[in-house]
């Protein structure tokens, strides 16, 4: 059951303690992954404790220093309104994590009951839901985002309802391909023999034995809309100013691209390395969980 | 008729189709038969004779479409096949269970074996989560687990291929069913446990006055545990006899060509004889030979065997053999 991500689904194995803290042992001799991790930590550290790290407010101009370069007072310099630049990627780390979660749940939210509901019961349920899906995935995912922006309107809300649903065929053909091969299991079949309603058969039985990819998934998808939604920004159809977000930074440090380049670096170095840590580690927690690689 | 003698189960020409792109395959074709209140009714034939698509119809596990059933499934004289899908699944269970033939794989990986079972008794009994469970663990110890109470927390995993079929025995049974559908309970596991495990299954049939369809290819098995004993040959029922009879007096080819196939120790010595095989395959669903089914592979064949499918004839009362062996006029037309 390969999807297009390139991980099996089965056959699915329990994950249970003592397992876990074999996983775990793997996931930490990954070093990627562990890079990976340690970086994700630092930046959930930072959107947590932003206050602590950053006094006063990030949005609050002061046109007296802008675009200085960086200084002891200003360690990553200050924008074209004279804002300091690391005040505004730790606060825009907030912003990020808050899309990146916000983002996920969409699509887990959607993506894995329609999956659930295709695969298992197939028929004509899985043909609408899979053509559906065939015409989502058809637009590149950045575009569809896009497209939906423009129906919905700017804003944060909107800017993670739109990339969440861009990302739901994702995770339908994921879940989907996983129930395709976990329904045939006898002990699916065992559980019908003794009467086991489908809603049980699908929440207890199922979905348990599908919930590793997922989880891969969503650690690979947290990279992804961060992305997505630093390019909405960047085009200023993203999050709004004077709110701080990396994307928007990037954005309208543009014009200042050769006088002031610092003023873009940092930023583009925030997306880069918060993209990248997110891409290790679910490579990391792919390659531990995955039953295809185990040692 | 009165109650007692009536048929727990009664099969009347249960026919279950598959479409598929190659065409339409006939996997169970016009079988009848019936099995009585407490007794185990063997089922015996070649891989792919459609002893367990007969299985799976009577609980009607099969998707339906690509699978199609037809003809009558009386159970406690209700037709199955025309009760609503809730109806149905009420009868799972409580009614009629199914033990299946893989014990590594019957279970959730991800469930506690308790677990499994106390979900499985609360789906047709008023039971609370700790009273289900302390059912499980009763149940575990009636399937002869040891301290049940402790392995009833544990995963599947850390279960031997026998205790697995113990547990799902226990499963199967923790209702209360009154027939038990067992297909090749034993196939997957050692010899010595088989034993335990056929022994077990009689003993807890004896308790609880459970019926058996007892599915296998091992006529050892049968020859153990059957009262009565229906063969079946490509999607039909080719001779049926109580387990006595069969083996004292086997009237169909195939049934004898099975029964040459057992291997005997000594008997090359004592003969001079090697074990006997029968020729050739079951034939594919998609081409069933025209006339008898098993004429391409029977020694006995006759002319009329291609041509005309043959009669089912009654020697006595609780026998019947379809063969032109048997028939009044010897086959002759």
């Amino acid at each position: 059951m390969a999807e297009k991500e390139g991980y099996t689904s089965g056959p699915p194995k329990r994950v249970t303690d003592s397992q876990l803290r074999r996983k775990w042992a793997k996931l930490k001799r990954n070093k990627a992954a562990l890079f990976g991790g340690v970086l994700i930590l630092l930046f959930v550290i930072g959107a947590l404790l932003a206050p602590v790290l950053f006094k006063g407010n990030p949005s609050a101009p002061n046109l007296m220093n802008s675009l200085e370069p960086p200084s002891l007072k200003h360690p990553l310099g200050t924008d074209e309104l004279g804002r300091s630049i690391l005040g505004r990627i730790i606060y825009g780390s907030r912003v990020s994590l808050l899309i990146a979660v916000g983002v996920v749940s969409v699509g887990v939210i959607i993506g894995i009951p329609l999956g659930l509901v295709s695969g298992y019961y197939g028929g004509k349920v899985d043909f609408v839901i899979q053509r559906i899906t065939d015409t989502l995935l058809a637009f590149p995912g950045f575009l569809l985002a896009l497209g939906l922006v423009a129906i919905l309107g700017i804003g944060l809300k909107n800017t993670m309802i739109s990339i969440g649903i861009s990302m739901v065929p994702i995770y339908i053909r994921l879940v989907r391909g996983c129930v395709l091969s976990v329904r045939e299991e006898v002990y699916v079949e065992a559980a019908r023999a003794v009467g086991t309603r489908d809603v049980v058969i699908l929440l207890r039985h199922i979905l348990p034995n599908v919930m590793v990819p997922v989880i891969v998934q969503t650690s690979l998808s947290m990279g992804t809309a961060i992305l997505f939604a630093a390019g909405l920004g960047f085009l200023g159809i993203g999050v709004q100013p004077p709110t701080p977000e990396w994307g928007a930074m990037l954005g309208s440090a543009r014009s200042y691209l050769f006088t002031a380049p610092h003023v873009a670096t940092f930023p583009g170095i925030a997306i880069f390395l918060a993209v990248l840590s997110f891409n290790l580690f679910g490579d990391g927690l792919r390659d531990a969980l995955d039953p295809r690689f185990r040692i | 008729m009165i109650a007692a003698d009536r048929p727990l189960l009664k099969i009347q020409d249960l026919h279950t189709r598959f479409h598929t792109l190659d065409g339409v395959v006939n996997a169970v074709d016009g079988v009848d038969f019936h099995v009585l209140r407490g007794e185990v009714l063997g089922l015996v034939g070649e891989s792919g004779c459609g002893k367990s698509v007969t299985a799976l119809s009577i609980l009607q596990l099969l998707r339906c479409p690509p699978a199609e059933i037809q003809g009558r499934i009386l159970f406690e004289d209700e037709d199955l096949l025309r009760l609503s899908k809730e109806d149905i699944r009420k009868i799972r269970g409580s009614g009629i269970s199914m033990i299946f033939q893989e014990p590594m794989t019957s279970l959730n990986p991800v469930l506690k074996i308790g677990e499994q079972i106390a979900e499985a008794v609360r789906i047709h009994k008023e039971m609370n989560r700790r009273e289900s469970w302390q059912w499980a663990v009763e149940m575990l110890r009636m399937v002869q687990i040891p301290s049940p109470g402790s392995r009833s927390r544990q995963y599947p995993h850390k279960f031997s291929g026998g205790m697995r079929q113990r547990a799902v025995i226990a499963m199967a049974l923790s209702c209360q069913p009154k027939l038990i559908l067992a297909d090749e309970p034993t196939t997957a596991l050692d010899v010595t446990i088989q034993a335990q495990i056929m022994n077990l299954m009689l003993r807890l049939k004896e308790e609880f006055n459970t019926a058996v369809v007892l599915i296998t290819h091992d006529l050892g098995v049968i020859a153990e545990m059957a009262d009565r004993v229906v063969v079946m040959y490509a999607g039909k029922v080719v001779e049926e006899a109580p387990v006595r009879e069969l083996f004292k007096d086997p009237r169909h080819p195939y049934t004898l060509g099975l029964m040459g196939s057992i291997p005997v120790i000594g008997r090359k010595e004592k003969t001079g004889r090697r074990l006997h095989e029968i020729p050739g395959l079951v034939p594919s669903p998609l081409e069933k030979p025209q006339g008898c089914r098993f004429h391409p592979r029977c020694n006995k064949v006759m002319d009329i065997c291609r041509v005309k499918e043959p009669p089912v004839v009654r020697p006595s009362e609780t026998r019947r053999v379809s063969c032109w062996l048997e028939a009044e006029d010897g086959g002759r037309v």
